[in-house]
């Protein structure tokens, strides 16, 4: 169950449409290290956490990716909305413009759709975290790559917010990863799989 | 900026310490200087989204008894910016 707040967590307010920028800011809106894995990534990967604070965490980090998915679409949205047809073909927009005239559709910048395999649910706890710490970094560095390509301060500021959040997400990451480990043996953590093997043999608590 | 934009920027501030205490509690649930922080501002946000609901429209449908007209459908939506 969720519920809505009619607000941005973070404000969006762009002067001017500009296709250009668009086109590589919506790889964080439907790429491959983008908004949209990373809340269907961790919002999938809580079913099989077995530890409560560990599955409430993952809910509480995929809500927040919503409102950043919200936020990425918001620039988009205003990037592109009272474009020319002359800004549009001058710009490199209209194979997009083709298929979606100036709506938002999940695609990576260079045009490849959505999908469910570039994100994984191992079921495995160690696994999946671990996975989680990569992809809070790989989507720090698409920020990165961006606030490389782009000037604008309306555009800089929500694209740094989103930027420092990655940062924040993999720190809390860590500790989940750490109590993870805290519930498993110490001389191998691997020894079995929490969240499938029974062990009631193993000499753990669980 | 007007005092409309002026309240839904300070809930937009009181409410980001509220999502980093959140996070942090997730993984510190032991720690209770941070429980009383969220305590703290979480009220005040509480209260400021009665306000702003009141004021100007439903932040949220808690808020959005209406009798006229349906005030949270004709709530502006939160992509469409300042400069539209």
């Amino acid at each position: 169950m969720w519920s809505y707040e009619k607000r941005l967590e973070f404000p969006v307010n762009i002067k001017e449409p500009n296709a250009k920028l668009a086109q590589v800011i919506i790889s964080q809106y439907g790429g491959p290290d983008g908004e949209m894995g990373a809340s269907i990534r961790y919002l999938s990967q809580r079913y099989s956490m077995p530890y409560r604070e560990v599955a409430g965490l993952l809910t509480d980090i995929g809500t927040e990716e919503l409102a950043h998915l919200e936020i990425v679409a918001a620039i988009v949205h205003q990037l592109t909305r009272n474009l020319s047809m002359e800004e549009i073909e001058k710009s490199g927009f209209a194979p997009y413009y083709v298929d979606h005239t100036v709506g938002v559709w999940p695609q990576a910048a260079s045009g490849f759709p959505f999908t469910a395999a570039q994100f994984q649910v191992t079921g495995d706890p160690v696994t999946d975290l671990t996975e989680d710490l990569a992809a809070e970094q790989k989507a720090r560095t698409t920020y990165d790559n961006i606030l490389r390509l782009i000037k604008e301060p309306d555009v800089c500021e929500p694209i740094k917010f989103l930027r420092m959040r990655e940062v924040v997400h993999f720190q809390r990451f860590g500790e989940a990863l750490r109590i993870t480990q805290d519930k498993l043996d110490s001389k191998n953590f691997y020894a079995f799989n929490p969240a499938f093997d029974r062990c009631e043999d193993c000499g753990c608590d669980k | 900026m007007g005092n409309k934009e002026q309240l839904l920027n300070d809930i937009g501030i009181v409410d980001f310490v509220l999502t980093e205490l959140t996070l942090y509690l997730d993984t510190h649930p032991q720690d209770r200087n941070a429980m009383e922080y969220f305590n703290h501002y979480n009220r005040i946000k509480q209260q400021m989204v009665r306000e702003f609901s009141q004021k100007y429209f439903p932040l949220n449908t808690n808020f959005a008894e209406s009798n006229k007209e349906w005030r949270w459908g004709m709530a502006p939506l939160p992509w469409e910016g300042e400069c539209g």
